[in-house]
């Protein structure tokens, strides 16, 4: 419980923080709306079309893999840590675990989803 | 719980000042430092030598007027530096400077520390989307496709590091090295969390999602004022918490003889730091695909293999940083990957000077030609 005080506190200066910082500005800073001024960026020319453009399906693939290993990564936290009382078995069963995920990986790789085409 | 609130409060005033002062001293170190690279003086006007530079800038950005483009998403395009810039502060929480020096020590700590600031990539995307900008949206995008990619070897050498020291607490960790540093027995480990930090802090030769040479700044293209300050905040405390963590978990923290605990940490920290600008000095920008490639097919089997291979070390030969075979077992990993990335990574054809994973003909985006693909976004 106590831990989530200091959370709760850093959480609340640390919008605090640069919410100063924004109403500090409003006071200091000029405003001066334009037409041209607001117009989206982009070289100096005028934006062509609409910027919600598609993208290519190649970094969903990468997502996809990216979700298998990150619950991974969760689940070998744990493991991890109770790693020196687990011996023997605890190694013998993780291993079977990143066996089945390297199977998953050697099929993303080999079918070429980890190449950027 | 009054006296918790007490200690949270002043932690918080600490902690902010000393990030707050941290970035004023590491964007004109950045800058003096660079400049000697490139044999210039970097910023001298300000000042004696340019000492005041930053805080010139720093009062220059609160004069700015801040606005926001017509066409944008008004209420997201606002928010989205908050989203930035809380989660990089939430880590400091628990990070220790010094024995007793800390706000709070985490049970666990390093969880929590490696979870919460990968929320402020949602606020980078988020601003990428509502700038309404296609500079933005490419620089979000690849933002994303870069964390994807770089956080899984960050998490697996730190799971590299719990498992030669069975704990998530960031302080047991740093008493554990008091004699030997961890650098030794996860030396893998501390190359990619390293160097998926800077991926994922932004950082130069991995920043393909800012690039200023190519998509002008990426998602902050349209920020202006106070509000791209925060974005600029965000990363040099981006970079100090991953160098100050960077020291913690491979480095031995504030072990050290004769100098006192505090400055111990601090040379390490910003030892650290000099090498990742040291980085941005000299190394050119990667491409997406190597970038990607690189992450996938070098640093997450590398990863693997610290696992496996440290799994198997402690088990025979001991838990402990010091522990002969998994220090043997660290050292026996780093040369073979380094050995595997080197042959994965020479070039193909002696005229060939591109670096890149060798591929089959077409798969490489330099290999074809410039529009065959209808998809207009790289």
């Amino acid at each position: 419980m106590g831990d989530y005080v200091y959370l709760v506190f850093f959480l609340f200066f640390g919008v605090l923080f640069p919410l100063g910082g924004i109403v500090t500005e409003r006071f200091l800073s000029p405003k001066k709306p334009d037409p041209i001024k607001e117009t989206t960026y982009e070289c100096g020319i005028e934006t062509e079309g609409t910027t919600w453009v598609q993208f290519h399906t190649r970094y969903y693939l990468y997502a996809l893999v990216f979700l298998i290993f990150d619950v991974e990564a969760i689940f070998l936290f744990p493991w991890a840590v109770a790693y020196n009382q687990l011996a023997l078995f605890g190694f013998i069963e993780m291993m079977i675990f990143l066996a089945i995920l390297l199977v998953g990986f050697a099929y993303a790789w080999r079918k070429r989803a980890l190449e950027w085409r | 719980m009054i006296e918790e609130a007490i200690r949270a409060a002043v932690g918080v005033f600490v902690v902010f000042n000393v990030v707050a002062l941290s970035v004023l001293v590491l964007v004109l170190l950045e800058r003096k430092f660079l400049g000697r690279l490139q044999q210039r003086f970097g910023p001298m006007r300000v000042g004696p030598h340019g000492i005041l530079q930053t805080v010139a800038d720093a009062l220059k950005l609160l004069l700015k007027e801040d606005f926001t483009p017509a066409t944008a998403d008004r209420r997201l395009f606002q928010l989205a530096p908050f989203l930035v810039i809380v989660p990089i502060f939430l880590p400091f929480v628990t990070i220790p400077f010094a024995p007793g020096l800390v706000v709070r020590s985490l049970e666990l700590g390093l969880l929590y520390i490696v979870a919460v600031p990968v929320v402020s990539a949602l606020g980078f995307f988020l601003a990428g989307w509502a700038s309404d900008n296609k500079y933005a949206l490419l620089g979000a995008v690849r933002y994303a496709a870069v964390l994807v990619s770089y956080e899984l070897p960050l998490l697996m050498g730190a799971i590299g590091v719990v498992m030669v020291t069975g704990t998530l607490d960031l302080v047991a960790i740093v008493e554990q090295q008091a004699a030997w540093p961890l650098l030794f027995a996860q030396l893998p480990a501390f190359l990619l969390f390293l160097v998926s930090g800077m991926a994922e802090g932004n950082r130069t030769p991995f920043d393909i999602a800012i690039a200023e040479s190519e998509i002008v700044g990426g998602p902050f293209v349209e920020y202006s004022g106070m509000r791209w300050s925060l974005f600029f905040l965000a990363e040099y405390a981006g970079v100090f918490a991953t160098a100050a963590l960077t020291a913690l978990l491979f480095l031995g923290g504030w072990n050290g003889p004769l100098l006192p605990p505090l400055v111990w940490f601090l040379v390490k920290t910003y030892a650290v730091i000099i090498v990742i600008f040291w980085l941005r000095g000299t190394m050119p920008r990667l491409r997406i695909d190597q970038l990607m490639n690189l992450a996938w097919k070098g640093f997450i089997p590398i990863a693997f293999l610290n696992l496996v291979v440290t799994g198997a070390a402690v088990l025979i030969g001991g838990p402990g940083p010091g522990s002969p075979l998994v220090i043997l077992g660290g050292l026996a990993t780093t040369a073979v990957s380094l050995a595997a990335l080197s042959l994965a990574l020479r070039p193909r054809r002696r005229s060939d000077v591109r670096i890149g994973f060798a591929t089959r003909p077409g798969d490489d985006v330099a290999d074809r030609p410039p529009a065959a693909s209808h998809y207009s976004i790289p």
